[in-house]
């Protein structure tokens, strides 16, 4: 004997959150009965693995009928095939949409095309995620990509809109997108110290102050761009290492600034010169898309790198951003205040923010 | 002529794109009805079109409007082929017809294709203008309210109810017409859902014009059935309980039940027998009326006392009416100018004889004093006789002239008549509860009816009687025993099984025995009543009714379901049709007994809402009777069941015996605990009175020999053996016994039945679950034996219970509800079984308090209250939507937040979460959707419906040709049924409700074909649409509160 449709349908759609993260993680129905098992649902019941399997069996093909609409969310609220109490469509969607930090790492800054999904399979052996999960985000990245490439207005409170996601996974998603756009470059070596959230907090940083949305949100252009004509203005930065009148002012306002506050102070003071030429030089090179995408690489090599090995502390490096930044107000030579704190106000919060193990 | 019918195309969303190229959709509308068709500008290039149409305007015949649905096609507009169909809507105008109910129809209804599904949604409007048609001719029968529920509406008073009313067409089956070879799938689908639309339509219009001809206004307990006869044609018949409702409005007749009501006057209030009450005589038109009870009492010195143990009049009752208190003193008291005149001297046969020909003449005269109601006014039931049941092997032969059905219907006038007989046999003059239902399998046909048979009180259906050309005249024929033989190649089984009862106050009334003792149908055990000691009853009572809300019950009920295979043999034709009416008897003597073992086993003494099914496959046949078994105070207490070998010689042997016999005590033990049935121990025979001689066996072992009626060729008695003797002398005994002891407990927190609610439970919260679960399963061995085949068969069905509790588990503590299985042999080796139940959690702590507060464990709670709101009536013809909001939004609101706690409990499941009622309309995204709950019972705990807005009927196809890419088998099923819900909700919602209940399936077809990848399926389902309000908004209309008792008595009053 055996059972050649089993099926079961409610009225209100019934969802168990628990399988529900075990299909979203991409296992298999027997992967997940066996799951289940252990986990000791059947405790308590007179139920036997068969009857977990014919209840798995049912979420799973629910679940699957409920995709296509989780890939519009807003659809999922109009919908009439399945009546879903509001409270668990946010939880639907939200854990739809929710990611593993290990894979969003790999494909941070990537294209998102189909030979980065080609790879999915590497990817997913790499991290322990499964391929079906891996692909699942990948999609829901491109998804939303493709959705807001084209949308005007500020980028997190458009994926809040057209896909219902909460505010923080919103912001995740704008970074995804924003790294995605820019290609920045996140893979490399020296970077892999530095988790999802670091790199997070620093798209946040540049989005809302280096876009055009960030000065403007009515602004035509959405926030997925770097502004033109910041960029531009950047290069005017060079002047701060070119003029050595200024070089040396600069440095001997901070390094008065600085004494006897930090043990690094003679490393510092050493170093002040190399460190500035290099924030400089990276805020010169943005014009160029190619350095662009270095940005975070740079960012390490020149600046990071160099204090990590000379031991400044977290609050070292503070100190020392603030009055550098500072104290290139008091250079009287120096005109561009405005392009100079817009610049470096994103550039402290960044490296404060990597400046770690 | 007449009315006008005004359809208006508002927009579309979500719609699927058509255009490749474009990935867009250049849609159109064609709104057809009748020969009309209008059509809408095409809204190019958009998934969300806005039409926004101008009214089309259809003027039309009553009679067509009845007939026809409204059909809604959206195209997609193509320049240079055809243009290609998206899909249709129909929806029913009937709702519309009835001042009383929807007004309007309007909202989002999903469009459906059936080779692709559900294909976005429209929103339409549509609304009728009828006028008033004085025709005596007339053909239509418009504002004839119909009502899926078997019982009186919940905002309705019955003031008569005229009787049984019955109709069926015919047709030829568009799937085997010649010209489907030629046409599309699609096509021959919709050929086939538009037919069955409109032969349900004009079915329903018949059936409306009877009721107008009997002068009710409602059919209530409208059971429409399809028989897809397949080469022979298709059937669409349809019964119902014609009556005459009252709406009942705040002022006029207010209307709730409390229990604490019921329970604070358990005997004073004998709702039964209110027939008599002097304050009527005068106007009773029939002296002879006699309170049937007064009659069915031992004829001994008692019947010159009160019959039955008369409470003091109670002047107790929240009295707003004098007739209705009167009545009840009245009722019992037997009325000595009458019955007991005639009945002098002689044994209470002829008295009976004598009551039938008085309530002859209110039932009799009309052809079928059937009921199709399984719950009633208080009052109304006043004896129960037992479970009537007759079933008929037919063979199917193409109808050749579809205006008229005669073979069909004789069919079913013989096999009503037959049932007629069975309960005029058990000394009763009606059968309620009554139900028909067929099984197919190629040109073999079984029909089969069952009801209870019943003494009803006549003064609901006085005035029927009056109007005798009231039925049909087509049936008024007399009955033709003789025909059944006549037909060719069928064979007649019938049976009639038997609980018993008898009579008086209303907590054991209908459990006293309305026939004669001494001369009695079938042999069966007799004691005096356990409540009132004074009238006899019998030991087990079977009905297919509801529990009586005034049923006294001891502990819990529970689910009791025997299971039965049998294999027969290949044949064809008349071998065939013999070969299967020679099984049935054995199969219903079967599943008889394994029904009262377990009934036995459960420590419980009756069983209500009794439903058999027979279904026929090729090669076996399969029975599944489900009930809901419980403790019957007024009955007595159920005997044990003791083990006998037959050949008792040797020692290992008994050691065996007394093993078996240990466990099934052990079980019995442990289902009273379980069931929590504690009854008081058991007074022998109340000193006094007089012993019954037929008083013979012990109280142990007492025979409950069941009963069967002399007039059918079965006889179900196990004869003068006592029946709970099993003796194992054959292997089978032992299997049997086996059987019987492997039911599956029901896990801790879980109570089932297949009754609208489970007696000794009332406190519901809001959180219910209506679900419905289907399974197929494919038995790999050919050469199982019977028994082989009972094991997978039980196997089955214990297994689908337990997937059951198993996915519901979250709701605990909660009742699966209404549960009810259909089983069918789609095709050889594969048997289908399906359940549609609701899951309704309750609260445990106060349950506990509750039951010692309602230690009469009525079946009625405080879900049922009876309310009505006028606001609805009238006023809001126009738009129904404002009454709706005010009242439900800020209600649900509120149920919201107090039921916090228990709606995180049961996490999934809180279906509540109503936003506004209608709130969807104009905007075309983004509106929430109106939550829509769903109930195979009719009523929502915890609410009160305040309006019926109109039967939904609904019949859907689903085809496809790419079944593996739609996830095989389960996963084409699973989202055609997630789809029906979504499209009955939506309708539900354009009416203006936001619940449908008396919900059910009732057709569910399968067919595959895994090797060519399709399937087909078509599913029809039935409701009822309502408006609730949640209860805590009663609050605000406290002065509404009377107890039902009082109003429905009061209703007596009026007649």
């Amino acid at each position: 004997m055996s059972v050649e449709l089993d099926v079961f349908v409610v009225n209100t759609t019934i969802m168990d959150e628990e399988v529900y993260q075990l299909w979203l993680d991409g296992y298999t129905v027997n992967d997940a009965v066996k799951v289940r098992m252990e986990g000791g649902v059947l405790e308590g019941c007179e139920a036997s693995a068969e009857v977990l399997h014919s209840d798995t069996m049912d979420q799973y093909r629910t679940f699957q009928m409920c995709e296509r609409l989780l890939h519009s969310p807003v659809k999922l609220a109009n919908q009439l095939l399945f009546q879903i109490p509001p409270h668990r469509q946010v939880m639907l969607i939200e854990r739809y949409y929710a990611f593993d930090s290990v894979f969003v790492r790999e494909v941070l800054g990537k294209k998102l095309s189909k030979g980065t999904k080609k790879d999915l399979d590497d990817v997913s052996a790499k991290t322990g995620v499964t391929l079906k999960s891996c692909r699942r985000q990948f999609d829901n990245f491109k998804r939303v990509f493709k959705v807001v490439e084209e949308l005007k207005g500020p980028l997190v409170e458009n994926i809040r809109q057209h896909f219902l996601l909460s505010d923080k996974l919103a912001r995740d998603y704008a970074a995804i997108v924003f790294f995605a756009n820019n290609r920045f470059e996140t893979g490399k070596k020296k970077l892999h110290y530095l988790t999802f959230q670091d790199f997070a907090f620093c798209a946040g940083q540049l989005i809302s102050n280096w876009t055009v949305g960030a000065l403007d949100n009515m602004v035509e252009d959405m926030d997925v761009d770097l502004e033109k004509e910041f960029l531009q203005d950047l290069k005017e930065l060079k002047i701060l290492i070119t003029d050595r009148d200024l070089l040396d002012q600069h440095k001997s306002l901070v390094c008065t600034a600085l004494r006897g506050k930090t043990k690094a102070f003679n490393e510092m003071e050493a170093n002040f010169k190399n460190l500035s030429r290099g924030l400089v030089n990276i805020a010169a090179k943005l014009t160029n898309t190619k350095e662009v995408r270095d940005f975070f690489i740079d960012l390490v090599e020149k600046f990071i790198e160099p204090c990590r090995s000379d031991k400044w502390t977290a609050g070292d490096m503070r100190l020392y951003l603030t009055h550098y930044t500072n104290s290139a107000h008091v250079l009287d030579t120096f005109k561009h205040q405005v392009v100079w704190d817009r610049y470096m106000g994103v550039i402290k919060s960044c490296i404060l923010k990597m400046y770690h193990d | 002529m007449p009315g006008k019918l005004k359809a208006k195309i508002v927009a579309g969303r979500h719609l699927p794109v058509m255009d490749r190229a474009s990935d867009l959709t250049d849609a159109f509308v064609e709104v057809k009805f009748g020969n009309t068709t209008f059509k809408t500008d095409v809204f190019p290039k958009s998934l969300n079109p806005q039409w926004n149409s101008e009214w089309f305007k259809f003027e039309v015949d009553d009679e067509d409007l009845q007939d026809e649905p409204l059909q809604i096609t959206v195209l997609d507009h193509d320049t240079y082929s055809a243009n290609d169909a998206i899909g249709k809507v129909y929806i029913d105008i009937d709702p519309l017809l009835s001042c009383e109910a929807a007004t309007v129809i309007s909202g989002w209804l999903p469009i459906y294709d059936t080779i692709h599904g559900i294909r976005g949604e429209i929103n339409v409007l549509v609304k009728v203008d009828l006028f008033n048609d004085l025709n005596r001719f007339r053909q239509s029968s418009c504002g004839v309210k119909f009502f899926c529920t078997t019982s009186i509406p919940r905002c309705y008073r019955v003031a008569l109810v005229h009787g049984f009313v019955e109709e069926l067409v015919v047709n030829e089956d568009p799937e085997y017409q010649w010209i489907d070879r030629i046409r599309t799938p699609r096509a021959s689908n919709e050929a086939r859902q538009r037919l069955i639309s409109l032969m349900s339509g004009e079915l329903q219009r018949k059936i409306g014009l009877k009721v107008l001809e009997m002068g009710g206004n409602a059919v209530v307990g409208y059971l429409q059935c399809f028989d897809l006869e397949g080469e022979s044609g298709l059937v669409v018949r349809a019964i119902g309980t014609a009556c005459t409702l009252d709406k009942l409005s705040p002022g006029t007749a207010p209307n709730t039940t409390t229990h604490t009501n019921t329970h604070t006057l358990p005997n004073t209030a004998p709702t039964s027998n209110a027939c008599n009450s002097p304050s009527k005589d005068s106007k009773e038109p029939v002296f002879s009326e006699d309170p049937p009870h007064s009659l069915s009492g031992p004829p001994t010195p008692l019947r010159t006392l009160p019959s039955s143990s008369p409470p003091p009049f109670s002047p107790s009752k929240p009295c707003s009416r004098q007739s209705s208190s009167s009545d009840t003193d009245l009722s019992l008291t037997p009325r000595i100018g009458m019955g007991s005149g005639g009945s002098v001297g002689k044994e209470a046969g002829p008295l009976k004889t004598l009551l039938r020909q008085h309530t002859q003449s209110a039932l009799e005269q009309r052809e079928f004093p059937i009921f199709t109601l399984t719950c009633f006014p208080p009052g109304f039931l006043v004896h129960v006789g037992g479970v009537v049941s007759t079933r008929s092997v037919k063979l199917l032969d193409r109808i050749h002239n579809p205006d008229e059905p005669e073979t069909r219907d004789a069919w079913w006038e013989e096999i009503r008549q037959e049932i007629k007989s069975h309960a005029k046999a058990l000394g009763c003059h009606a059968v309620v509860g009554y139900s028909e239902s067929t099984s197919i399998c190629e040109e073999v046909c079984i029909l089969s009816a069952s009801g209870t048979a019943a003494m009803l009180n006549p003064r609901f259906m006085r005035e029927g009687c009056l109007d005798t050309g009231g039925s049909d005249h087509r049936l008024s024929r007399q009955p033709h025993p003789g025909m059944v033989g006549s037909e060719r190649g069928e064979g007649e089984v019938s049976s009639t099984w038997l609980g018993f009862e008898d009579a008086s106050p209303p907590s054991c009334g209908f459990v006293h025995i309305p026939y004669d003792e001494f001369n009695m149908p079938f042999p069966a055990q007799l004691t005096y009543c356990y409540h009132c000691r004074r009238q006899k009853v019998p030991d087990v009572l079977f009905t297919t009714i509801d529990l009586p809300a005034e049923a006294e019950v001891t502990g819990k009920g529970c689910l009791i379901q025997a299971r039965l295979c049998r294999t027969k043999k290949k044949a064809q034709g008349e071998v065939n049709a013999t070969s299967i009416s020679n099984l049935l008897p054995f199969m219903e003597y079967e599943l008889h007994t394994q029904l009262m073992n377990k009934l036995k086993l459960r420590s419980m003494n009756a069983l209500f809402g009794l439903r058999i099914q027979i279904s026929v496959g090729e090669n076996m046949l399969l029975g599944l009777a489900s009930a809901t078994g419980v403790y019957l105070s007024a009955l007595p207490a159920p005997g044990g069941i003791q083990i006998a070998g037959k050949t008792p010689s040797d020692l290992s042997y008994d050691q065996h015996i007394s093993t078996m016999q240990k466990r099934i005590d052990d079980t019995i033990a442990k289902n009273k605990e379980l069931y929590n049935i504690h009854p008081p121990e058991c007074i022998e025979e109340v000193v006094g009175s007089p012993i019954p001689d037929r008083q013979r066996s012990s109280r142990l072992f007492r025979s409950t020999s069941e009963s069967s009626d002399e007039l059918s060729e079965l006889d179900l008695s196990h004869g003068k053996k006592d029946a709970f003797v099993l003796e194992i002398d054959d292997t089978d005994a032992v299997e049997d016994i086996q059987s019987l002891l492997t039911d599956a407990p029901i896990p801790a927190g879980f109570y089932s039945c297949n009754t609208e609610v489970m007696p000794g439970i009332h406190n519901w919260t809001s959180g219910l679950q209506m679900f419905t679960s289907v399974r197929v399963y494919r038995l790999s061995n050919a050469n199982l034996t019977n028994q082989g085949l009972n094991k997978i068969f039980t196997d089955l069905c214990e297994n689908l219970l337990k997937s059951l509790y198993f996915k519901l588990r979250s709701m605990i503590p909660c009742c699966l509800c209404h549960l009810n299985f259909t089983v069918a042999v789609p095709e050889e080796e594969l048997i289908q079984v399906a359940v549609t139940a609701v899951a309704m959690s309750f609260d445990k702590e106060t349950q506990q308090a509750a039951d010692k507060a309602l230690t009469r464990g009525s079946g009625e709670n405080e879900e049922q209250l009876q309310f009505s709101m006028e606001m609805c009536g009238e006023s809001t013809i126009s738009n129904n939507q404002p009454t709706a909001k005010p009242s439900g939004v800020p209600e649900s609101a509120m149920v919201h937040s107090s039921r916090v706690s228990s709606s995180e409990r049961c996490s999934p499941l809180p279906e509540g979460r109503s936003r506004s009622l209608r709130s969807t309309r104009s905007l075309p995204c983004g509106a929430p959707v109106t939550v829509v709950k769903m109930t195979p019972l009719s009523f929502l705990p915890g609410t009160r419906i305040v309006k019926y807005l109109g039967i939904i009927n609904m019949f859907f196809i689903r085809e496809t040709t790419s079944l593996r890419e739609e996830g095989g088998v389960s996963g084409f099923l699973h989202s055609f049924i997630a789809e029906v819900f979504a499209m009955v909700r939506a309708h539900v919602a354009a009416l203006g409700g936001n619940a449908l209940v008396s919900y059910s399936m009732k057709e569910c077809v399968f067919m595959e074909n895994p090797n060519k990848n399709q399937a087909q399926c078509l599913i029809n389902v039935s409701g009822d649409a309502v408006i609730f309000i949640r209860e805590s908004d009663q609050e605000a209309i406290p002065p509404l509160l009377t107890s039902r008792q009082t109003s429905s008595t009061g209703a007596d009053g009026t007649t």
